[in-house]
């Protein structure tokens, strides 16, 4: 058992006073998750809130806040789950809200980087064992007994010397009067009973039945519709506009031009957009604002180099950022990154004498890697709601960075931080791009402007021809063998548009005596942005690819050669700072080995293995590749997880699926090219993304079982099956696949 | 502008629209059914997916004009209380990520169980092509045609 002190965040857990009826939670309740029809719970007269995360009813019915962004990772199911957990409730009779914005109460209340379980883990186990305790305690005064000697099951207080047994509901009147406990247990692994049990999506029925749950469904009486139109490419400027026909057509308020931000405002880093000033067409409906946004005539211009001023998120710091002029092309970026992976990058890690090994070397292995821009292309395109009064700003929709944001549009529209409220809906999809809230300071702006509730819509167009892709990058390996093809030193040279990809301290770092890792970047006015797995999305696939040509040339089975590395590294580490754990990484090879019957023959089966680190988890992949009708089909992929433990292995699996089909869909068929700063690819009639036909056909997912403390999931499977996904193919169709996408139609980097 | 007599979900619904207005921006702004989605604008997502007189039919291209008395089934008509069987066999098979593209989805499926009832794999996946999920639930919704297809 753990002793926690409730302190971590002491406000969270004060006293609350008991709130009659719901309390302000239910203002705008088609944001939290009553249960579904079939098994509504009755919702109770009165509830006693015990602290920030929960509030109990008379009648036993609990409501569990869920905290952070819900994006499609199932924080919404598995956060309450953790909460209930430590609480002893049965499951059956929770409710879940999504939590409002206060942070305050919870702590980083943000969808990225794989943490919101791993950061949010002892503050959710704490707050449900604090109310639990205070329940006790009610139980203890009331009974006039020792309260170590009452126990809980299943959201029931017992005193078994006694006999008494009284519900959490008959109790939680009581236990909203007890003091806050300066420290409480928290339960050990082995007597969970909700964590590691398979639960279903809260939210499940009111998707499967359309009920509103995002930004897009979001309304408000007198509401107006907003779009804007931006720049067709990055490098442009907005010169002259004719709005006359525009506005003369039905359904149309108002056409105007907006600054997201102030020229003088230092950005934070999710601030990022190429497009700060946009045209903006306000009418009554969808429809009648896209066809006034046709008839607008706008002109553009180059734009010259400028700077741009960032804060530093911790420390305030301002850093001048600059933009370079310029209309850019696919075709010359893949030429300027050939050229500059020549030179020598900027040295981050050298051990050993990795000149002089390769020098002697019997055989040198030298191969590159690139991939393109990736747009994000969430499912539900950008959009925020927006009602700003003099005094407040009352915001809505999808985005992962509430905390951030809220900051930016308060400074935006001159209101006072408490004067500005954001909701966070259901979102259709994030994978970071969700992250840079342009759009919700947009609205902000829109509505203030338009002294109306605004929704800002954006096409699937806007989207996909806004900015904050992922990164393009490019990778050089090379590997040197000695005469006994044994790898003696290793060297790899990664760059790109405009950051390098580079991970310097992760595997094989510190199993090679001889290692050189060096990075280059090229800027570009293209604005990118964090895209599922930032980095690792990339160089993961191409190290991956690599290190299983490297094995083939050694002669050696691509599983064994991994181990036998990483049994160097452990034996006798490389190097000052090696970011990985080599039984974890070993475990995950290990496990993914077993299950796929690695090494067994199947006819008309092709394999290619890959296994990775990141966000804190450990991830390695068996794909089982067949060629059908001369088209590569993934038939199977096998999967080994470890992210410590599984909070919902129900959702973690699905998820798992989501982020192995996702990396097999991005490196075979998505890129985003630019002819003169404008991208190519506008909608889905161009831009590639996986399909049911091309899915693979089965996924098995294994999670290594063990205690520890959760770690990332929404992220790390996405890297490594692409490496798997490029040795398959390789054994398919015997040619090594260097340039994402691997079946590009269309998509050439040059 | 002019006026449309529709016949959505069972019920006779009036509005006064342009006639070139999508039938997917009349039940999204003009009759607030939101539970169809907005994907692409282009019939290339499947989102917006809607019934025609039972036959799946992207409504981001569908101008309300074309509809004449022909019968709209949305998501939230596709059963009275959300237990029709592909409904039922996408919450047992826990489907949804983001759930965004999954009312399509579901669309999609129930069209062809209606007039396929136990398709193959091959006839899943032709007839569930248009329908992108960007979360790639692909897998969990071929079980779950399958787990519906069993339960017709
Ligand atoms: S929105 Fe209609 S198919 Fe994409
Ligand atoms: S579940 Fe997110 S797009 Fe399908």
């Amino acid at each position: 058992m753990t002793l926690i002190k409730t302190s971590i965040n002491r406000r969270s857990f004060l006293k609350a006073t008991a709130m009659a009826g719901g309390g302000f939670m239910l203002s705008f309740s088609w944001l939290g998750c009553e249960p579904g029809k079939k098994d509504a719970l009755t919702i109770p007269k009165e509830w006693f809130e015990l602290n920030g995360y929960l509030k109990i009813g008379e009648n036993g019915v609990v409501t569990i806040m869920s905290p952070n962004p819900e994006i499609g990772q199932n924080v919404k199911t598995s956060m309450p789950m953790i909460v209930a957990e430590e609480l002893d409730v049965d499951w059956k009779n929770v409710i879940v809200e999504q939590a409002p914005l206060n942070t305050a109460i919870f702590t980083r209340q943000l969808a990225g980087g794989s943490q919101s379980i791993r950061q949010s883990w002892p503050g959710l186990r704490t707050a449900g064992a604090t109310a639990r305790h205070m329940l006790r305690e009610a139980a203890a005064t009331t009974w006039k007994v020792p309260v170590d000697e009452i126990t809980t099951e299943a959201g029931t207080l017992f005193h078994k010397a006694s006999g008494k047994s009284s519900t959490y509901g008959e109790m939680a009147s009581a236990a909203a009067k007890i003091p806050v406990p300066k420290e409480v247990k928290l339960k050990d692994v082995k007597d969970f009973k909700i964590i590691g049990t398979p639960r279903k999506n809260v939210d499940g029925f009111k998707i499967v039945t359309g009920q509103p749950l995002y930004g897009l469904d979001y309304r408000k009486e007198g509401m107006l519709i907003a779009m804007i139109a931006h720049p067709p490419a990055f490098g442009l400027k907005l010169k002259s506009i004719d709005d006359s026909a525009a506005k003369a057509m039905p359904g149309i308020k108002d056409v105007f031009t907006i600054k997201t931000y102030q020229e003088d405002y230092s950005k934070h880093m999710f601030d990022v957009t190429a497009f700060n000033e946009l045209v903006v067409v306000v009418g009554n409906t969808t429809w009648e604002v896209m066809n006034a946004r046709k008839a607008l005539k706008l002109e553009w211009e180059p734009f010259g180099e400028y700077t741009e001023t960032y804060a530093h998120f911790m420390t305030g710091a301002k850093m001048p950022a600059k933009i370079p002029a310029g209309l850019e092309s696919t075709s010359k970026h893949a030429q300027v990154m050939a050229e500059l992976s020549k030179k020598n990058g900027k040295v981050v890690r050298k051990d050993g004498n990795p000149e002089a090994v390769f020098k002697k070397a019997a055989k040198v292995i030298e191969r590159s890697y690139s991939a393109p821009f990736l747009a994000h292309n969430t499912m539900e395109p950008m959009n925020f709601f927006a009602d700003v009064t003099a005094d407040k700003a009352e915001l809505a929709g999808p985005i992962q960075t509430p905390e951030y944001m809220e900051k930016s549009v308060a400074a935006r529209l001159g209101l006072p931080l408490e004067k500005v409220d954001i909701k966070m809906t259901r979102m259709g999809g994030g994978f970071g791009r969700r992250l840079y809230g342009h759009f919700l300071v947009e609205a902000g702006v829109i509505s203030q402007k338009m002294k109306a509730p605004i929704k800002l819509i954006y096409t699937r167009e806007d989207d996909m021809t806004f900015g904050s892709y992922r990164p393009s990058y490019h990778a050089l390996y090379r590997a040197a063998l000695d005469a006994n093809s044994n790898l003696i030193a290793f060297h790899v040279r990664a760059g790109g548009i405009p950051e390098s990809p580079l991970f310097a301290n992760r595997f094989p770092a510190g199993a090679i005596e001889n290692y050189l890792a060096e990075e280059w970047s090229m800027e570009s006015n293209i604005s990118i942005g964090a895209f599922r797995a930032p980095r690792s999305n990339f160089i993961a696939g191409a190290e991956q690819a690599f290190l299983d040509e490297v094995a083939e040339a050694a002669g050696k089975d691509p599983i064994q050669f991994r181990l036998d590395l990483l049994a160097k590294a452990k034996s006798n580490p490389v190097g000052e700072k090696n970011d990985y754990e080599v039984d974890r990484y070993a475990g995950v090879l290990e496990l993914v080995k077993n299950k796929s019957k690695w090494g067994e023959e199947m006819p008309g089966v092709f394999r290619g293995v890959s296994a990775y680190f990141c966000h804190n988890s450990y991830v390695a992949h068996v794909i089982d590749l067949a060629m059908e009708n001369g088209k590569p089909r993934v038939q199977k992929v096998h999967c080994a997880v470890d992210c410590g433990i599984v909070v919902n292995p129900l959702a973690a699996t699905n998820l798992v699926e989501g982020g192995s089909v996702d990396g097999i869909g991005q490196s075979m068929y998505s890129g985003l090219t630019f002819t003169d700063g404008a991208p190519d690819q506008k909608n889905f009639d161009k831009y590639r993304v996986i399909r049911h036909r091309e899915a693979p056909k089965s996924i098995d997912v294994h999670f290594v079982q063990n205690d520890i403390d959760p770690t990332g999931l929404g992220e790390p499977p996405f890297p490594p099956v692409i490496g798997a996904l490029a040795n398959a193919l390789y054994k398919a169709t015997g040619k090594r696949h260097y340039q994402q996408p691997f079946l590009g139609e269309g998509i050439t980097l040059g | 502008m002019a006026n449309f007599n529709l016949k959505i979900n069972g019920k006779k619904q009036q509005v006064d629209v342009d006639p070139t207005t999508p039938v997917l921006w009349v039940l999204r702004d003009h009759l607030n059914l939101v539970g169809t989605k907005f994907g692409c604008g282009m019939a290339m997502c499947g989102a917006c997916t809607i019934h025609l007189d039972g036959n799946a039919t992207r409504s981001c291209v569908l101008p309300v004009s074309s509809i004449g008395d022909m019968e709209i089934t949305t998501i939230e008509g596709l059963s009275e209380n959300g237990d029709h069987p592909v409904q039922k066999a996408w919450l047992e098979i826990d489907v949804p990520q983001c759930g965004y593209c999954q009312a399509g989805q579901i669309m999609s499926a129930a069209a062809l169980l209606k007039s396929n009832p136990k398709p193959s794999d091959e006839e899943i996946e032709a007839a569930m092509n248009g329908n992108i999920c960007r979360c790639a639930t692909y897998v969990r919704i071929k079980q779950a045609i399958k787990t519906a297809s069993n339960n017709l």
